[in-house]
């Protein structure tokens, strides 16, 4: 079994160098917070704190399913599509079907499960490159968002309970000072088993290992594809909770919206310190890309920075967070 | 005017007073979010500059933010998240999704922020006054315009954007009820949705003009639908009436041309001076009309060089 020899040399390696930029992501999230707070009189106003945590949500556990499949060294361009698409299978489910919520929840999740698992057997299977697999799933969910919503909107009036799933806030239930929205602790939930998944499952450890050197893998016996497939289909489940996450916040199954979400997501990723190239990668880090997104985006719209700036600003920290990837694998 | 200025600031300066010192200065006038339904189409540049003016002349700070596309609602909401983390004075906010929006605007009303709904409105009874053109009014317009050009009879087809939103479902009922109400001897023979798509439209005016051989004029319901007819009715080689909605550098060509008859503007720059005006008046507790009509223009070659028509047309 060369995976369980070579997981010694690899894993320890990667977890130091994974360390060093977790720490490095930490420290630009903290001196961002720092610098907002000084000059932005609101920025650690209760308000805006829950504001940067509630659109933090969405983004960051689309994050995490990007994550899982970079590591394997593919990407999901169908992440943002594929929440859209669960979202509007919620919609069916509970609103025109007016099943039971839990109903609308797992069909959302399953749906993502089974889109993703599609796209895990185009890429393993069919040999088609994960890009150009998950290129065309995007535009497939897209076009299936709006066949099904008949392109509008469905909205979740007849199950109240449903926005509580993002808007309500249990925590707010005891403490009422820090209301902070269910869909915050939904995110660190998932981000939690995620984390455990990678670093505890056997799932986990061929992830990595997929990413490292696919080839060996499969030359020790490993059946490469079953797992792969295994992967995107996790992704997939995970995007279903986005769905439910947007739809719930929104009261509604937007069907055109999605498209442009996935470049947020793999943003938060490569900010994270995730290799695009595969084999590293950790769900702590993604989660403070994703924070760091959002603390950006909130922190130059309180100091009322022209939106045109705002993506000048964004885009630059992506391509710093990336040249210091470079950095530190020409180090290690 | 004047004493009421000093007490705003003060107010502000008082709720400030915490971390805000160093930002009295910027406070000694009121701030006023808008969030709008995007940014950098020349439209919404347009509602922004109405504003900015609204803001020199009357005396207030005012930030203008919309996200990149119509079909971002959640980006909407954290832009209206964000907007209220700053305890503005007064929020102007043009709903893509008003059910998505309730919550917040409903933290606005606990507040005390009064809201001002501009260009589409808000479907709430949260708003104080709604800001925008009165699109039924401005189609009629569009339609009596269409009747004297072809001589009061004959068949015309419309080319809309789309038949769900509210602009797309309000100029077609606009046009087709003026029609039907006052210009007997004319026939609707047709009404299409392009989704505003400049080639969509013009391949369905194609259509339309091909199933029409005698058809006497065309209305194009938004910027994109105009340009479709236009596009179709040149392709096709064939003279008819085209009365278009908006502007834009090709349909202001297509005007001075004679390829087109004339549009109808609305006036994005009276959009967002009014909802500032409106804010400020909210403000200082003054009365405000609910419903704000912002105005709208029928221009054509005779008039598209005169100043309060330029001002309001856009490239």
């Amino acid at each position: 079994m060369s995976v369980a020899t070579s997981k010694p040399s690899l894993l320890p390696g990667m977890r130091l160098s994974g360390a060093r930029h977790r720490l490095l992501a930490f420290t630009s999230l903290v001196a961002l917070i720092v610098i907002f707070s000084l000059t932005a009189p609101d920025f650690l106003s209760t308000a805006n704190v829950i504001a940067i945590l509630q659109s933090t949500s969405v983004n960051g556990v689309l994050a995490i399913a990007a994550t899982l499949v970079i590591i394997t060294g593919g990407i999901d361009l169908s992440v943002g599509t594929l929440m859209t698409f669960c979202a509007v299978i919620a919609g069916v489910v509970l609103t025109y079907w007016g099943l039971p919520l839990g109903a609308g929840v797992l069909a959302a999740i399953a749906a993502g499960a089974v889109v993703g698992l599609t796209s895990g057997t185009c890429v393993a299977k069919l040999k088609i490159p994960p890009f150009i697999a998950t290129l065309g799933m995007m535009l497939v969910l897209k076009g299936l968002a709006l066949v099904i919503s008949g392109t509008r909107p469905i909205y979740f009036n007849d199950t109240p309970d449903f926005a509580e799933i993002a808007q309500g806030s249990l925590i707010g239930m005891v403490l009422p000072d820090v209301p902070i929205p269910n869909g915050v602790l939904i995110l660190f939930l998932v981000a939690l088993v995620a984390s455990f998944i990678l670093q505890r499952t056997i799932l986990g450890r061929f992830t990595f290992a997929l990413g490292s050197n696919e080839e060996a893998v499969r030359l020790s016996g490993v059946n490469t594809d079953r797992w792969k497939m295994a992967v995107y289909a996790l992704a997939g489940g995970i995007c279903g909770i986005a769905g439910l996450l947007i739809a719930s916040r929104l009261n509604s199954a937007q069907p055109a919206l999605g498209q442009g979400y996935e470049l947020d997501a793999i943003a938060a990723v490569v900010i994270g310190g995730t290799s695009l190239s595969g084999g590293r990668g950790t769900i702590i880090g993604t989660l403070i890309g994703a924070l760091i997104m959002s603390v950006l985006a909130f922190g130059l719209r309180l100091l009322s920075v022209p939106q045109e700036w705002q993506f000048v600003v964004t885009g630059a920290i992506i391509i710093l967070a990336v040249y210091i990837d470079i950095l530190r694998r020409g180090r290690s | 005017m004047l004493t009421r200025r000093i007490t705003l600031g003060g107010l502000g300066a008082v709720t400030l007073a915490g971390p805000g010192a160093m930002l009295a200065r910027a406070q000694d006038k009121a701030y006023i979010a808008l969030i709008s339904k995007g940014f950098q189409h020349q439209f919404w540049q347009a509602v922004k500059a109405g504003a900015d003016k609204a803001a020199a002349e009357l005396g207030a700070r005012v930030t203008f933010e919309g996200p990149d596309s119509e079909s971002q609602v959640d980006r909407q909401i954290d832009m209206l998240a964000a907007a209220l983390a700053k305890k503005p004075a007064a929020i102007g906010f043009a709903a893509l999704d008003s059910q998505a929006a309730i919550p917040l605007l409903r933290k606005a009303q606990q507040a005390k922020i009064p809201v001002i709904a501009f260009d589409s409105g808000v479907d709430s009874d949260i708003p104080v006054a709604t800001a925008a053109t009165n699109n039924l009014a401005a189609a009629a317009l569009a339609a009596d315009k269409m009747a004297d050009l072809i001589g009061g009879q004959g068949k015309v087809a419309l080319l809309v954007h789309d038949q769900t939103s509210r602009t797309g479902i309000e100029r077609r009922d606009g046009f087709t009820k003026r029609i039907k109400s006052a210009h007997a001897k004319i026939t609707i023979v047709a009404t299409e949705y392009g989704g505003g798509d400049h080639l969509k439209s013009t391949e369905i005016t194609k259509a339309i003009l091909q199933a029409h051989p005698d058809l006497k004029g065309m209305f194009g319901a938004n910027e994109g639908s105009a340009i479709g007819v236009i596009n179709g009715v040149k392709e096709l080689n064939r003279k008819l009436v085209v009365v278009g909605y908006d502007s834009g550098a090709q349909q202001k060509q297509a005007i001075r041309e004679g390829r087109m008859a004339g549009a109808i503007t609305q006036n994005p720059i009276g959009i967002g001076y009014k909802t500032v005006d409106a804010a400020l008046k909210a403000i200082k507790g003054q009365p405000v009309e609910k419903v704000i009509d912002t105005g709208f223009y029928y221009y054509d070659k005779t008039n598209i060089d005169q100043p309060e028509i330029k001002a309001v047309l856009y490239d």
